[in-house]
């Protein structure tokens, strides 16, 4: 077989053998059961929360939740801001590198407060080592506060019937302290051994091959590159992220970044399952998760593989595959394999331009990102495919001749109002934020790289990463303009906190409700039949609202080169 | 009255016809967001067809333009037919009970003869042999028989009495025997059936709870493709291409949820008038919906499980007694005995009671306290009983209980059958076997309850060995033996509290408070007022096991609603390719490729969508109006096979159906 596929197979393969017992273990932690952490950070965490003046063993209901994770996302916002407007003059500055536009900070914090770093900045000449350090406890933070909020959910179904679900500071520093530190220390030390580079010195100079002299950056970017990953945030230390010969070395980096984006997001399936003693409807949510990847993956990997007739028309040998925009030392299988992976989960990490992807490789990103649920985020994906399960089971419900209902609870007017809304705001941000770059070319025509359709494939990639949360980009697409920088911000907000409160509202409302035993006229829903189901609603709800807008981007891209 | 009325009678559809344009009215369009948009559509399709006709140029000829206004405006007024319909047929069925209660006289208790429209809540009148009740009411003075075949279709007379729990009689009933002093129990106006007619008409249709949370739904799909047609002007400017008005309302019309939208309303409708077709009349909407929902059915064992009585079998005589002399005991003992029990005794024995000489004989009444009956006469005391009630009288004189007999008593209990002991001046002489019969046909009725995971619960009076064995002969899953009024009602709260909903169906006074704290309460017409008030609906035919197809009749609502509604989804994507290449392919050739249906041009195309759109409609209205047949197959087989049908076939018929209507238009187009 193919070894760059067996590459493939052996990282995903890999990815799902770590994320049983991780789910375990995360189901452990959250339980509040004995882990093996706990005499490190136990007493640690006992100071912090007296200084702070917080219980971690109060109860709070989830609107208590809500208004605790708000206000401390606010308070990281306002110290981001100030952090990076004021870097210049800040510590560990050792490049000179200069503070932000109000503009570009807007952007830049919001965008890791809401783990999508977007990143229109270049971070070897826009940020500190500071302002580098900043972002990365954001990483910690912005995913820490989206395994929380899937807590919520957790708890929701685990008892009968419950007003209080938890303490969100105590789900929050768990989260960050027990799960994402221990992972990412371990790729830390595994990315240090490949030569990603870790110093707080300055650029240093190379003389290459030629004789130029070339001024090359560092920093702590070992530290930096391993939670960019595990928290699923995919804001890269240097500007061209994981395609940086110093971010991702070598294949065995790439592997083990691969590995690191994949596992937490999937161990938090099982954890559900583990959670709430329902092993089996993990395996229908990884079940319907993973055939929608696979359906992206695999032509992706395939098309790629393939290269470009255009190119080949020119004569030039295409054997290795579209090689446009992509590292000779990780291949074309392996990049569109990471550009489904990166996608499908809100990392958005890149290892090679997805702006020179094959026409329908793009489309499929996109899709991917339409989609948010196929595994997705830490924590938010979860959530986000609760709102597909709440809609699917309302259908299936009503199509079996019974009041809607989810593991035991009457799913009813109110829960389908906020389902619809929320996903209603994915379609609405996504082509209220294109069709307006599209209606404003005062604004944005500057900033497009290709003209026709792939420039409308370009703004639409923006809004939908933003609004997906993923930050990656078509990166043709001159960002950095106040235009990009303000509206994605603003998509980027409302795409972050109203699809985590949306879902844990609905699982609030569920739990307070009465309990229904499960009889023999009840829709199971740990069922390939209802696996089915959610998978068609998947596919219909994004089918239905991207297809025009995909028909005048990449599918016309896609008919006019073959 | 007539059942089998075809689905579409001429009267019917005339009145349907002409209510589709009164309902045109935006007032009452207003009311169905979905179908909204399509009246602002259609109108806007009308301004342009005449700013075509006026001279406008690049929307296209004024012919097509036309052509969708036509369209557009026959899809409103197909949705507005379903829903007609439905009323016109719920309303026919309520106009022919409702004539069994025109304007009868009614004659006072002070002798006066009023109008039946005039009676108010309270009056007391007189019905004899010969009159026509002429409204609800309650006897409180006499016994007649009645013949309730105007409501029921059951030409059987029936006895109604004053007092108990068969007390209730019905306007436009005839009186064939006997005279009865009745009190009118309702306002005019606001009986059970003026309720039920006021439901079907529309005017007091409120959305139940579903109904509001599938709209939500379905404006949720109409919201986005506002979104998405609105958000197409800029990217197709952008692309340079141009879109007509007309293709933009067409692609908007195609893509929401028209089929289920407009045939939501007659979908509700339509179940309520099979509850009414079923002789059940339903208090609202939702009780209906609720019947689906049910996890717990309580059934009482008479009448119910097992044909009216129980009857005399065996008569098992003690060692040493005469069979004969016990016959004779038991002969004598039940001759005053009215009960159906006292009369099969009598009729086992197949002896002329009156062949024995007893004299003067001093019948014994049963009550509660000695629970046994009997007759002294010439120093003679014959008594028969439950068989404790029996034994301590043995006992207390001083005489042995045999030992036989008792082995007896219990080898009968735990047959299901219910002894009774004869004893003469304190002898045991031995046992009466009476054996309950169950229904035919009543186990598979049970089995299809269980296979649609409802839980039966059978109540008696009998003791748990008989009641035991009787639950297991007839299939049903639990019982509730010795009831008394309130262990029904304890086990519905038990049931409720751990989160099931229960159905029961009850008669009499004291089930009353436990028809009212079920979730379905079903009251017989024959019982008293108290239960008809305190159950939710009323069953016309006093039969027993009507739940089971009030239960179905709820789950094929939900059933109907969610299998359209899937249809009506997966139409899109079929609509979706036809019109997206007929939008781009003047303007971007190499989108030629999305045409995958070959359609002959972007105007055949648009038409060819909206038309199937259109027409799906009135296809679908039998299917609306009859409700998506429902299988006892569990939950997942359900969903798996309507999944199949409405949901691949939602996907795959509009190609055809588009495909075809192609064909046929490109003709002209």
């Amino acid at each position: 077989m193919n070894t760059e596929i067996l590459g493939i197979i052996v990282m995903f393969t890999l990815s799902i053998l770590l994320a049983i017992p991780l789910g375990k273990y995360i189901a452990k932690v959250y339980g509040g059961e004995k882990t093996l952490l706990d005499p490190i950070f136990n007493p640690i965490e006992r100071i912090f929360y007296k200084i702070s003046g917080i219980n971690p063993h109060t109860e709070m209901n989830w609107k208590q939740q809500m208004v605790v994770m708000i206000s401390i996302n606010m308070v990281w916002f306002l110290l981001g801001m100030v952090v990076l407007m004021n870097q210049g003059n800040l510590p560990l500055n050792p490049d000179k590198n200069p503070s932000m536009s109000a503009d570009l900070a807007f952007n830049t914090v919001i965008s890791f407060v809401v783990n999508c770093n977007l990143q229109h900045y270049s971070g070897e000449s826009g940020l500190s080592y500071l302002g580098q350090y900043w972002l990365m406890f954001l990483q910690f933070v912005s995913a820490g506060t989206g395994m929380a909020a899937a807590v919520v959910l957790f708890r929701a179904f685990r008892d009968k019937t419950a007003d209080t679900l938890g303490n969100f500071y105590s789900n929050f520093v768990k989260s960050c302290t027990r799960i994402l530190l221990p992972i990412s220390f371990v790729v830390a030390i595994i990315l240090a051994f490949e030569g990603t580079p870790m110093t707080f010195e300055g650029k240093d100079t190379i003389t290459t091959l030629q004789g130029d002299s070339v001024e090359v950056s560092r920093g702590p970017a070992a530290a930096f590159v391993p939670i960019k990953h595990v928290g699923t945030n995919g804001g890269g230390f240097f500007g061209v992220n994981s395609a940086h010969p110093f971010e991702n070395p070598s294949y065995l980096s790439n592997m083990v970044e691969m590995v690191a984006q994949l596992i937490v997001p999937l161990a938090m399936i099982f954890a559900f399952g583990y959670f709430i003693r329902r092993r089996k409807l993990s395996w229908m949510i990884f079940g319907v998760m993973t055939v929608g990847f696979l359906m992206l993956t695999i032509p992706n990997i395939n098309m790629e593989m393939n290269g470009n007739p255009a190119i080949a028309a020119m004569g030039i040998d295409n054997s290795l595959g579209a090689m446009e925009g992509k590292e000779i030392r990780l291949g074309a299988p392996a990049s569109g394999f990471w550009s489904i992976v990166t996608t499908v989960i809100s990392t958005g990490s890149v290892n090679s331009m997805h702006d020179s992807s094959m026409a329908l490789s793009g489309m499929n990103e996109l899709l991917a990102m339409m989609i948010n649920a196929f595994y997705g985020g830490v924590g938010v994906g979860l959530l986000n495919f609760f709102i597909f399960i709440i809609l699917a089971v309302f259908i299936s419900g009503l199509m079996v001749g019974r009041t809607p209902e989810f593991l035991g609870k009457k799913v009813e007017a109110r829960e389908m109002k906020i389902a619809m809304i929320i996903a209603l705001l994915h379609p609405f941000l996504i082509l209220v934020g294109t069709a307006l770059a599209a209606a404003l070319p005062q604004y944005t025509a500057d900033s497009l790289n290709n003209p026709g359709f792939h420039g409308l494939s370009e703004m639409l990639y923006e809004y939908t990463s933003s609004s997906a949360n993923n930050g990656s980009g078509f990166e043709g697409l001159g960002d950095n303009t106040p235009w990009w920088n303000i509206s994605t911000g603003f998509v980027l907000i409302l795409s972050r906190f109203l699809p985590i409160i949306g879902p844990v509202a609905i699982a609030g409302l569920l739990a307070q409700k009465k309990f229904v035993p499960e009889g023999d006229g009840t829709l199971k829903t740990d069922t390939a039949t209802f696996g089915l189901m959610v998978f068609a609603v998947i596919a219909i709800v994004a089918a239905l609202a991207f297809f025009p807008v995909l028909a005048l981007g990449p599918i016309a891209e896609y008919f006019s080169l073959y | 009255m007539n059942n089998n009325t075809s689905l579409f009678q001429k009267d019917m559809v005339q009145e349907a016809l002409k209510q589709s344009f009164v309902k045109l009215n935006p007032k009452t369009m207003f009311r169905n967001p979905v179908m909204f948009t399509v009246w602002i559509g259609t109108l806007v399709m009308l301004a342009v067809s005449l700013w075509t006709l006026a001279g406008a140029q690049g929307q296209g000829s004024f012919g097509y333009n036309f052509t969708v206004f036509i369209i557009l405006l026959l899809t409103l007024l197909f949705a507005n037919f379903a829903e007609a319909i439905a009323e016109a047929r719920g309303k026919a069925q309520a106009d022919s009970l409702r004539k069994t209660r025109e304007e009868t006289p009614a004659r006072l208790k002070n002798g006066k003869t009023i109008s039946s429209a005039q009676l108010q809540k309270g009056d007391i009148f007189i019905c004899e042999a010969g009159d026509i009740i002429p409204t609800d009411g309650e006897i409180i003075e006499g016994l007649a028989t009645i013949d309730e075949s105007a409501i029921t279709g059951e030409s059987a007379p029936v006895i109604r009495e004053a007092g108990g729990d068969k007390s209730s009689v019905t306007g436009g009933t005839k009186v064939l025997s006997d005279k009865i002093v009745v009190q009118v129990t309702t306002q005019p106006g606001e009986s059970f059936l003026d309720k039920m007619i006021a439901l079907v008409e529309g005017a007091a249709r409120q959305k139940t709870p579903n109904e509001i949370a599938l709209t939500i739904l379905l404006a949720g799909f109409t919201l986005v493709f506002i979104i998405v047609c609105v958000t197409l002007k800029p990217f197709a400017d952008y692309a340079n291409v141009g879109i007509t008005i007309a293709s933009f309302i067409s692609l908007f019309v195609c893509l929401i949820p028209t089929t289920i939208g407009g045939l939501l309303s007659a979908i509700g409708i339509a179940g309520m008038d099979r509850a009414l077709r079923a002789n059940v009349i339903t208090k609202s909407g939702k009780a209906v919906e609720t019947a689906g929902d049910i996890d717990v059915l309580l059934l009482d064992k008479t009448g119910t499980i097992t044909i009216g009585n129980r009857k005399a079998t065996h008569f098992h005589a003690a060692n040493g007694i005469d069979e004969k002399r016990l016959i004779k005991a038991a002969v004598l003992s039940s001759m005053a005995d009215e009960t159906p029990e006292g009369k099969s005794i009598i009729e086992l024995a197949g002896v002329n009671p009156l062949s024995y000489e007893a004299r003067n004989p001093q019948f014994i009444k049963f009550t509660a306290e000695t629970r046994s009956s009997g007759v002294d006469y010439e120093g003679t005391r014959i008594r028969k009983g439950a068989t404790d009630a029996i034994k301590s009288m043995v006992t207390r004189a001083g005489n042995t209980f045999p030992k036989e007999v008792e082995e007896k008593v219990k080898a009968i209990s735990s047959n299901g059958g219910t002894p009774l002991v004869v004893s003469e001046n304190e002898v045991a002489l031995g046992v009466i076997e009476l054996q309950d019969i169950i229904k035919p046909g009543i186990q598979e009725r049970f089995e299809r309850l269980r296979k649609m995971g409802i839980k039966t619960v059978m109540v008696t009076g009998d003791n748990p060995l008989t009641a035991k064995f009787i639950a297991e002969k007839a299939g049903v899953d639990d019982f509730i033996a010795e009831a008394k009024p309130e262990d029904k009602m304890n086990y519905i709260k038990k049931e409720q509290s751990e989160g099931r909903l229960v159905a029961m169906m009850g008669d009499g006074t004291n089930d009353a408070p436990a028809l009212a704290q079920a979730d379905v309460g079903v009251a017989m017409n024959s019982g008293t007022q108290a239960a008809k008030e305190a159950g939710n609906m009323v069953d016309l035919d006093n039969d027993p096991t009507k739940l089971i197809e009030v239960v179905e009749i709820g789950k094929q609502l939900l059933m109907t609603r969610g299998t359209l509604t899937t249809f009506s989804i997966a139409n899109d994507v079929a609509k979706y390719f036809a019109i997206i290449p007929a939008l781009f392919i003047t303007a971007i050739p190499a989108l030629q490729g999305l045409n995958i249906m070959n359609l002959h041009s972007p105007e055949s195309a648009i038409l060819s969508a909206v038309i199937f759109n259109a027409i799906i409609i009135p296809m679908l209205i039998p299917l609306a109006l009859k409700g998506v047949a429902y299988k006892p197959i569990g939950a997942s087989a359900l969903l798996r096979r309507n999944l199949f049908i409405y949901g691949l076939g939602g996907v795959l018929i509009p190609f055809a159906g588009i495909k075809l209507i192609d064909m046929l238009i490109s003709v002209f187009f």
